[in-house]
């Protein structure tokens, strides 16, 4: 087999194991968040329910493709779609086993925070351009969310970067081989962790759309698969995230037993139902708490990590 | 101004009101029963009592009814204080103890001011424990229905229908808890005001017994303000619609027109427009017979149109005083000033043009309703006023009161207001009202002086009263009777004395010297006396509107036609069988293309589905005054707006305007883009005609919003939104737009009160029933908040002398084979439309053809007795005689417009000859 | 005080604990139509249009329940038989809009809309959810027995002429001349 083939196996494979991901979680999700809630979350459909997003994707295919005639139209529809498209590309640098990976980039780690950039453009467009008040206020608190979380997000990975050397994602995981960076990077973790729920807006952090407020948000106007690729979007930026704190932090694919790649999915759930159970726990802050925990908490706390993992490095030397 | 304190507060009010009046003035709610604004105050229900303190000392007070207390300097009331608050509750408590329990099924409630009241005052629990008295019904006629347990014995039926309409046939009866509000026996009420018991009962004694047949609350329905087409004097309705039929019509207050009333005509005249022989769909006649017609749908009418217009050798235009000025004024504006013909008779034009040019080129005013009632003596030319304009004939019997109740309350000090003493000091005591007409009338009753004569006999004596009124007046020679100049010497000496003289006359009897008679009298009047008034009864709706934008009268159109100069005729709500004798009607019917604009099938759509033709003949579904906006032009000359209330079913049918007006977008007339709208048709006609420039103010233009909003046609609580159309589609349309006026077709919209024009209902928060117009007035029984609706268009020249006329007819010579015909009108009847309602077909007279008891003795005709009568050598008609011992030698009256008697154009000369029985 | 913020982030840890544990707890929910939840009875289900204890229609079409009604989804025609008692001549309501809010019982003045406990009344079709009268009329007196509306109004209807009604006297004689 040539070369071309394998990277076609290879990038298509990514592809549909993500979108399968992503719509699995639309089941796991409800699920879980009903079992925390004294509930069973939908088990009509197929076993367990397990047959739920394929009737949510007919439903969501089904509906009318409405735009509203105020909406500013061409941004209106592209907007959801780059959500999707910047998450996606970044699960091309994932490592998720050895070999497992469609670009094995020297920058990976600077590609991740480039794309997570790029991804706030699908939520600043999509509420400007619904031409509605609500909408347009909750693309502003996802712009200055963004912005506010990613300085002390990429900040947070620094330690990890000089402790391996290196910002490509597989010689990261190689280099956790002896010592998972959770360890002595717990600082960088725990920020990271914070940052990346900020990042994916999921709660306690989902202030862009803050129903009980905004009404939805930068959604508000969005129905049928428009609505669903923001969906599926967040669903994909879950998984990223998750995957990232495994690769930075928990080793990769490193384990015992079973074979790499089972590890790295193992490690990744976790961090996904981590997440649900954020979403059905914990209130969400106001606004001005966000951001200031953000400035004045994380961001302080990053500086020090990487002065102390430095200082720790240069002392080492 | 007066200062009065009311709950401590100072308030300055125009010491002529007594406190009752004051405090709903000033926008307080005071419960009251008895009282009416129109009828003034008795004290009999004893509702409104208030607490009275002699000066800001007095804490203890005394308890008064505020309707008989009369604001003056320095009055002290509390409307609140307890033991008046306690006082107003055991009197509600003792009026709702023999009240039925109703509510449910009674017609008023939802819009009853008993409930109000009670409400107002709350009373919530029946103590008593005795149980409660009954009475029986009456039926009183089509019109009202009796429902006697409910009565509260505030006695304001009685004093409506018999003092202030001048009704004999109803009454109370009996005494005590059980007295009676009815007639001595079951029977038809004769008033032609009976209608206004509906609104004048405070709770549901009396109710609507058409509206009762389908009855819907109030609340239900759709309501727009609209103009009665009924008579000339333009009285404001609201019409309201519910299920898309038209229920029923009420009272829209317009302090300078018809104020509290209107009379049975215009309240029960409506149900032509539910007609099931309404024209709803435009269609083709081609060839002979009824199965030729063919319906148009939505693409082909104006095509189908636009080949007649374009396939035409020459178009007449063939207008309707009945039709709305927009209407007119694009029809004239399609076929072009000299081929618009006004659509009425020769003479019914000339009497109209006479008119207005009296009105317009004397100096002479107009007065409106409001002034009519305010004279203090009338002088009626030739006009049967109870029956031709019966508002003004409601007005006329309030005029002859004014004389005594002036010297009443100048003399004896009673306030105005004190109705119950007033009546009593002036008794049976009558102001001037002299009366010359063909036959007797209700008013004669009241009149200080009646003459019946022929309508040139009329016309010499008014030419005589002016005579004696002004010695710049011509003299009318020839010989008078000695009792004609003894009438003439005593109305002269009348409205000579007088400082609002008023003279009436109208088109009623067709005759011009009559009106030019009247004019004389006025102008004679009116070289003393600037306050004199003429009031000129128009034959229909809109006939002074008509005649401000012109036409020849429509016998030229037959010509036009005959002679070959217009193959083609444009007929707008108009029947020339009303209009013409029947030879006329048939030779214009026989233009090679024929438009008909209607709402109802003519005589000549039946003439025009029956006959054979060359061309194209189309009809199409005109909307009447409910399914339509418009502008008409009373005969006071006031130009009010009347509002579409409602889509009738299929909604293919438009106001003749908009059919006009696409039909000119069509052909691509220049300038007809700029006709789009009712304001552009509006302003046009104004710039084309400077004497209608007014009409565009009548109402607000469409673009008219209060704080952004449009005003709503339905109640706030209107009901059934989301079920009506259920039934045929559970998928709820989008409401009609309303693109040419400010009102809108839901209950979305402001809620606050309206300017005038667009009052579409009177409700305010706690007054459901129609009692809430006090919120609407400026002062309670005055004008409309913001001023009345309408636009005076006629005022009159700014004369230095008076320019009388001088062509004063011969004595009236009766023929010995012939009688002079004149037309008699019947307020029910007379008029086309409302001629269609159940209930006025049902009180119209059957035809008969009236003479004197001496004419008929001398040709052997009897009383009942059939009658051949033949005017002219077409129209022929057997008709039973009525003897009436009024009629004047040598005059027969024949009934006007009564149904079937088509192509009688009157007066004429005519034949009457018995028929034998065989 | 900057402590206590920091001890309640430990608040947060337990939170997430705290709603943890609950994966193993029991399930409240009633898996519908295997198990029949309790139904009270007055429980607020599809609307009813009742009969008097006479076995007439007790609606007297007074048209408050459409009033009262704040998705305006009850039209209804008043009309009358030939003694004058009244009645819907059609009374719609339509479902697909109804909020089973029980305004419209509490507005009725005779006891004639009752709400029922049924509230299985899903359609594939929005149409199918518009009830005529006769889907909305049931032969019985419903929730609410013996009362009999024109037992008690003033009006006079077939079998009850002016003063037989409960608690009246018989009708005035208007020409008699007793005090």
């Amino acid at each position: 087999m040539s070369q071309t083939v394998i990277h076609l196996i290879m990038v298509f494979g990514v592809l549909g194991v993500m979108m399968s991901i992503a719509a699995g979680l639309i089941w796991v999700e409800r699920r879980l968040l009903g079992l925390w809630q004294d509930r069973y979350g939908p088990n009509r459909v197929g076993p367990l329910g397990m047959l739920q997003p394929l009737a949510d994707v007919i439903k969501i295919l089904a509906k009318e493709d409405w735009v509203p005639p105020f909406a500013d139209r061409p941004v209106f529809t592209l907007a959801p779609a780059i959500v999707v498209i910047t998450v996606l590309l970044v699960f091309a640098v994932m490592p998720f086993a050895p070999g497992i990976v469609v670009a094995d980039l020297n920058i990976g780690v600077l590609y991740f925070l480039a794309m997570s950039s790029l991804g706030v453009y699908s939520v600043a467009l999509g509420g400007w351009a619904s031409g509605n008040k609500y909408s347009l206020i909750g693309a502003l608190r996802a712009s200055a969310q963004m912005i506010s979380y990613e300085v002390f997000m990429g900040l947070s990975i620094m330690g990890v970067v000089m402790m391996s050397g290196s910002f490509d994602l597989r010689r990261i995981v190689e280099a956790q081989r002896g010592l998972w960076y959770i360890v002595p990077q717990f600082i960088g973790f725990a920020v990271f962790l914070v940052a990346g729920v900020a990042e994916t807006h999921r709660l306690p952090f989902d202030l862009p759309e803050a129903e009980s407020e905004l009404v939805a948000g930068f959604h508000s106007e969005y129905s049928g698969m428009k609505f669903g690729l923001f969906f599926v979007g967040e669903y994909l930026g879950i998984t990223l995230i998750s995957m990232l704190i495994t690769t930075l932090f928990l080793g990769g694919w490193y384990g015992p037993v079973l074979p790499p790649v089972v590890w790295f999915f193992i490690k990744t759930f976790f961090f996904i139902g981590f997440f649900i159970l954020l979403r059905a726990a914990l209130p969400r802050p106001r606004y001005d708490q966000l951001i200031r925990i953000g400035w004045k908490l994380m961001l302080p706390l990053s500086l020090l990590n990487i002065v102390v993992t430095g200082g720790i490095m240069l002392a080492a030397r | 101004m007066v200062t009065v304190y009311i709950d401590g507060k100072s308030y300055q009010v125009d010491g002529q009101q007594n406190m009752l009046d004051a405090c709903l003035s000033l926008g307080m709610d005071l419960p009251y029963f008895c009282w009416h604004p129109a009828m003034h105050s008795v004290g009999a229900c004893r509702q409104c009592a208030v607490k009275q303190f002699k000066d800001e000392n007095d804490k203890k007070g005394k308890i008064v009814m505020a309707c008989m207390t009369p604001a003056a300097e320095g009055t002290r009331i509390s409307i609140k204080d307890p033991e008046a608050v306690e006082f107003r509750g055991r009197v509600i408590e003792w009026l709702m103890l023999n009240h039925p329990h109703d509510c449910p099924v009674c017609d008023e409630g939802g819009e009853c001011h008993l409930q109000d009241m009670t409400v107002m005052t709350g009373h919530v629990y029946r103590r008593t424990r005795f149980k409660k008295r009954t009475h029986k019904n009456q039926y009183l006629g089509p019109f009202v229905n009796h429902e006697m347990n409910r009565c509260i014995q505030c006695y304001r039926c009685v004093r409506f229908y018999n003092d202030y309409a001048g009704g004999r046939d109803f009454g109370v009866f009996a005494a005590h808890d059980s007295v009676y509000f009815g007639r001595h026996e079951d029977g038809v009420l004769e008033s032609e005001f009976s209608g206004n018991l509906v609104e004048v009962c405070p709770t549901g004694v009396f109710t609507d017994r058409v509206f009762k047949k389908q009855y819907t609350r109030k609340w239900d329905l759709q309501t727009a303000p609209s103009i009665c087409v009924h008579c000339s004097l333009g009285c404001n309705i609201i019409p309201g619609e519910r299920y898309g039929a038209l229920r029923r019509i009420r009272n829209r207050y317009n302090g300078e027109v018809n104020g509290y009333f209107i009379c049975d005509r215009g309240r029960y005249g409506f149900e032509f427009v539910n007609s099931p022989m309404r024209i709803r769909e435009p269609y083709l006649l081609s060839g002979e017979g009824t199965d030729t017609r063919k319906t148009l749908k939505e693409g082909e009418v104006l095509s189908a149109l636009k080949a007649v217009i374009e396939g035409a050798k020459g178009i007449i235009g063939i207008g309707s005083p009945r039709a709305s000025l927009e209407a007119n004024y694009l029809l004239q504006k399609l076929v072009g000033p000299e081929n618009f013909y006004s659509g009425a008779s020769k003479t019914e034009s000339g009497v109209v043009g006479q008119m207005l040019s009296v009105l317009s080129d004397g100096p002479v005013r107009t007065p409106s309703l409001r002034e009519a009632a305010n004279a203090d003596a009338v002088f009626v030319l030739g006009e049967d006023v109870p029956n031709t304009a019966p508002m003004l004939g409601l007005a006329l019997r309030q005029a002859v009161r004014h004389r005594p109740v002036e010297r009443v309350t100048s003399e004896l000090k009673i306030p105005r207001w004190n109705d119950y003493a007033i009546r009593e000091a002036i008794q049976e005591e009558k102001g001037p009202l002299f009366i010359a007409s063909v036959t007797g009338g209700r008013l004669d009753s009241i009149a200080s002086g009646v003459f019946h004569a022929a309508p040139d006999d009329i016309a010499r004596l008014g030419f005589r009263v002016a005579q004696a009124l002004s010695p710049n007046a011509p003299v009318a020679g020839g010989h008078f009777e000695a009792d004609a100049l003894s009438f003439a010497e005593r109305a002269a000496k009348a409205l000579r004395e007088a400082k609002r003289p008023l003279v009436v006359s109208g088109a009623g009897t067709r005759s011009s010297a009559v009106l030019q008679a009247a004019a004389n009298i006025a102008w004679a009047l009116w070289e003393d006396n600037r306050n004199a008034a003429l009031s000129l009864v128009a034959p229909e709706c809109n006939s002074l509107g008509l005649a401000l934008i012109g036409g020849h009268d429509i016998s030229g159109a037959v010509r036009a036609v005959e002679e070959g100069r217009a193959d083609t005729v444009i007929i707008l709500e108009n029947d020339p069988f009303d209009r013409l004798d029947m030879p006329g009607a048939e030779s214009l019917l026989r233009a090679r293309q024929v438009i008909v604009l209607d709402y109802l099938p003519t005589h000549s759509i039946d003439r025009l589905q029956a006959a054979a033709a060359a061309g194209a003949r189309v009809v199409l579904p005109a909307a009447p005054f409910a399914e339509g906006s418009g502008t008409l032009v009373s005969s006071e000359g006031r130009a009010q707006r009347f509002y579409k209330v409602f889509s009738g079913p299929g909604e293919r049918s438009a106001e003749s305007w908009r059919w006009l007006r696409d039909l000119l977008l069509e052909l691509g007339r220049p300038g007809s883009e700029a006709l789009f709208s009712l304001d552009e048709v509006l302003s046009a006609m104004g710039r084309e005609f400077p004497a209608l420039g007014g009409a565009v103010k009548a109402g607000p233009p469409s673009d008219y919003r209060i704080k952004g909003m449009k005003i709503p046609r339905q109640p706030h609580r209107y009901s059934g939104r989301t079920a009506i159309r259920a039934a045929l589609d559970v998928h709820e349309p989008k409401p009609p737009e309303d693109a040419d006026s400010p009102l809108s077709f839901s209950m979305e919209g402001y809620e606050g009160q309206p300017p005038a024009p667009l009052t579409a209902r009177f409700w305010a928060p706690g007054w459901n029933s129609v009692q809430s117009v006090n919120k609407f007035q400026g002062h309670v029984g005055g004008h409309m908040k913001g001023g009345d609706s309408g636009i005076r268009l006629i005022e009159p020249a700014k004369a230095k002398e008076t320019h009388y006329f001088t062509d004063i007819p011969g004595p009236f010579v009766p023929r010995d084979d012939e009688f002079f015909v004149v037309p008699l009108h019947h307020v029910f009847g007379s008029e086309r439309l409302s001629a269609m309602s159940s209930g006025i077909a049902e009180l119209m007279p059957s035809p008969y053809i009236a003479l004197n008891d001496s004419d008929a003795e001398l040709r052997s005709l009897t009383d009942g007795g059939e009658a051949r009568v033949e005017l002219g050598s077409f129209a022929s008609f057997r008709l039973p005689i009525r003897l009436d011992a009024f009629m004047p030698r040598g005059v027969a009256g024949f009934p006007f417009g009564l149904p079937g008697l088509h192509g009688a154009v009157l007066p004429a000369w005519g034949k009457i000859t018995a028929v034998k029985q065989t | 005080m900057k402590g206590k913020k920091l001890l309640g982030m430990f608040s947060i840890l337990k939170t997430l604990w705290v709603v943890f544990l609950h994966l193993f707890k029991r399930k409240v929910t009633v898996l519908y139509p295997e198990e029949k939840p309790y139904i009270p009875p007055r429980w607020r289900g599809r609307i009813i249009l009742s009969r008097d204890p006479d076995g007439a229609e007790r609606c007297v079409a007074c048209y408050l329940c459409a009033a009262a009604c704040p998705v305006d989804c009850i039209s209804l025609q008043a009309t009358e038989d030939e003694y004058g008692r009244r009645y819907p001549e059609f009374f719609r309501i339509n479902f697909s809009r109804c909020i089973f809010c029980g305004y419209c019982e509490e507005a009725c003045p005779t006891y004639a809309i009752q709400l029922t406990t049924d509230f299985e009344m899903s359609e594939y079709n929005r149409q199918n959810l518009v009830y005529e009268k006769e889907d909305l009329l049931i032969s019985g007196t419903g929730k609410y027995h013996g009362y009999n509306f024109y037992k008690v109004a003033g009006l006079s209807i077939k079998g009850k002429e002016k003063g037989e009604g409960e608690n009246e006297l018989p009708p005035v004689d208007v020409k008699g001349l007793m005090p």
